[in-house]
């Protein structure tokens, strides 16, 4: 009989393991942590239908549902705007892979938004208008809403070639107008309780302030490259 | 000085633990029994949300429309001095101390007295009724409250002739009102919570003071243990709580007009023809139907009450007195 090396099939298992651990460990397969991120993204919307299938969203569950999926949009821009300034500060490249799927989902849960405030408008487009003509915050949501959709359909790599690299930034650099526009829309649908807005315009300050840092490190730097 | 020296009680002294349990089944049998008007007997005693008041009279101001379930009149409302969060209050007012309290009675008044809660309002037989609340926010409720016409006490109190305005105020307590603590950057508003109205308005037969809902004491969350209700009015002028009433002549500086005067004025009656910068006040949201994009309601002038009250604004442009 050959002898083989692992000697026993426990042994045999570990090294496996170890292997499989060491690949995960090294190198995350890009595959598998996709398919998490993903998971964990719908997570907010499986929250609230379970909430919904147990009648525990409260009195006013058009309003638990808007006002959480208005939340969760705000909370994907914020969380997508800060892929960058993570990848600079802590050289993890890697990051830049998964950011398409985060601003993906900022537009999904933009979509459930917008959409449930239509449902409940009964799709009047006269009520629909008349809110986003009169009022100021659902004008501002509004817009915010439409300017997200370019940047959705030119998510695509096919797009990103179509449109070119630097045409292509310069386009998506209008999910700095989106967010400012989003917490601005939830700060003037308060009334008084102006805690929350205030968060995310706080966070959403350090984000936009490190990318003005990252721009006036980098135009320092290329004028000191300058032959003198 | 009398100092009292504490002494065992003897066994007979203790109360039964079964009948301590049932103490309030108790106090309502005895007073049934004993024929004292129930109310005064049930506000004697350490009275508490939830216990049911009797001798309450049907009125005859009260809708037919159909009431808000009562978990959501009392788990859906806005009392900031707890949260700005609609669901909070219920949570947070729990343990909120509603005797012993007092009413202060100030100002324009022959004799300005502070009443002790059950004084203030023994004089007075109960009334129910179901009248719409509307909020400014473009929701509604229908809602059973239980009270006294507030034209009834203002009566009794005597005002003198110079009191043109009532002013009311809610409990001023950070130790217990959490939304009222000087908090990150607190909820905005100015405290004391103030309300007022013109006299014609307070005295108007609509008008109430309110001690109950759904035939029972007021949870602590919708103003317990005395609130206003105004039904003509968007409810924010519906001030909780009160601790304050002072007769001016003088217009009275009202919480949420001083806070925003464009959004929200001292008169705040329901009007679908004045938008609101944030909610239409065409339509509103019926609470507690089970269907969720249930139709919305078309808003009524006055809140339905324009036949009773409309006569009161005659001659006022409604567009700018907000």
């Amino acid at each position: 009989m050959r002898t083989r090396w692992p000697v026993s099939t426990v042994a045999w298992i570990w090294q496996n393991l170890y292997n499989y651990a060491v690949l995960i460990a090294v190198k995350p397969p890009f595959f598998y942590m996709k398919a998490l991120l993903f998971f964990v993204c719908v997570m907010p919307l499986f929250w609230i239908i379970w909430r919904g299938l147990q009648s525990d969203l409260g009195a006013n569950p058009v309003e638990t549902v808007t006002r959480y999926t208005g939340d969760w949009v705000l909370r994907f821009l914020l969380i997508t705007l800060s892929v960058t300034p993570t990848r600079k500060i802590f050289g993890w490249n890697f990051l830049l892979r998964y950011r398409r799927m985060l601003g993906l989902f900022a537009f999904f849960y933009a979509c459930i938004h917008f959409g449930i405030y239509v449902v409940d408008q009964y799709f009047s487009v006269e009520t629909v208008l008349e809110d986003i003509l009169d009022r100021p915050y659902i004008t501002l949501g509004f817009t915010c809403f439409v300017l997200l959709i370019p940047l959705a359909l030119t998510s695509t790599n096919d797009m990103v070639k179509r449109l070119g690299a630097k045409r292509w930034q310069k386009l998506h650099r209008l999910v700095y107008v989106i967010a400012i526009g989003g917490v601005l829309h939830y700060w003037w649908l308060v009334k008084s309780d102006i805690f929350q807005p205030l968060v995310y315009a706080l966070l959403l300050l350090i984000l936009l302030s490190c990318r003005l840092w990252f721009h006036q490190r980098n135009s320092l730097a290329i004028k000191t490259m300058r032959p003198g | 000085m009398l100092i009292k020296t504490s002494r065992d009680i003897s066994e007979s002294e203790v109360t039964d633990k079964k009948l301590y349990l049932k103490r309030r089944e108790f106090i309502k049998r005895t007073t049934a029994l004993v024929g004292v008007p129930a109310m005064t007997g049930l506000f004697m005693s350490e009275v508490l949300a939830g216990e049911k008041l009797t001798s309450v009279k049907k009125s005859s101001f009260s809708t037919d429309e159909a009431m808000t379930p009562f978990d959501k009149i009392s788990h859906y409302t806005n009392f900031y001095e707890f949260s700005t969060d609609k669901e909070k209050p219920a949570e947070l007012a729990r343990d909120f101390k509603t005797r012993p309290w007092k009413i202060a009675i100030e100002g324009e008044v022959k004799k300005p007295t502070a009443y002790d809660f059950e004084d203030f309002i023994k004089p007075h037989a109960l009334e129910e009724r179901i009248y719409r609340l509307r909020c400014v926010e473009a929701w509604s409720m229908v809602v059973p409250w239980v009270g006294i016409p507030l034209a009834s006490i203002i009566k009794r109190l005597e005002p003198t002739s110079r009191a043109k305005y009532i002013q009311f105020e809610t409990l001023y307590s950070p130790l217990q009102m959490p939304g009222q603590r000087p908090g990150f950057f607190g909820s905005g508003l100015d405290w004391p919570y103030v309300e007022g109205l013109r006299m014609d308005e307070a005295m108007h037969p609509l008008t109430l003071l309110a001690v109950g809902l759904y035939g029972e004491v007021l949870p602590n969350q919708n103003g317990a243990p005395i609130r206003l209700v105004v039904p003509w009015k968007y409810g924010f002028k519906s001030i909780k709580s009160i601790v304050k009433i002072r007769f001016l002549e003088k217009q009275p500086i009202t919480t949420w007009s001083a806070m925003n005067p464009r959004e929200y004025g001292f008169y705040a009656n329901v009007n679908p023809n004045v938008d609101h910068p944030r909610w239409s006040q065409k339509q509103e949201r019926r609470i507690g139907s089970d269907n969720w994009f249930a139709p919305k309601k078309k808003t009524l002038m006055f809140n339905g009450y324009a036949d009773q009250v409309a006569g009161l604004y005659s001659g006022m442009d409604l567009a700018k007195f907000i």
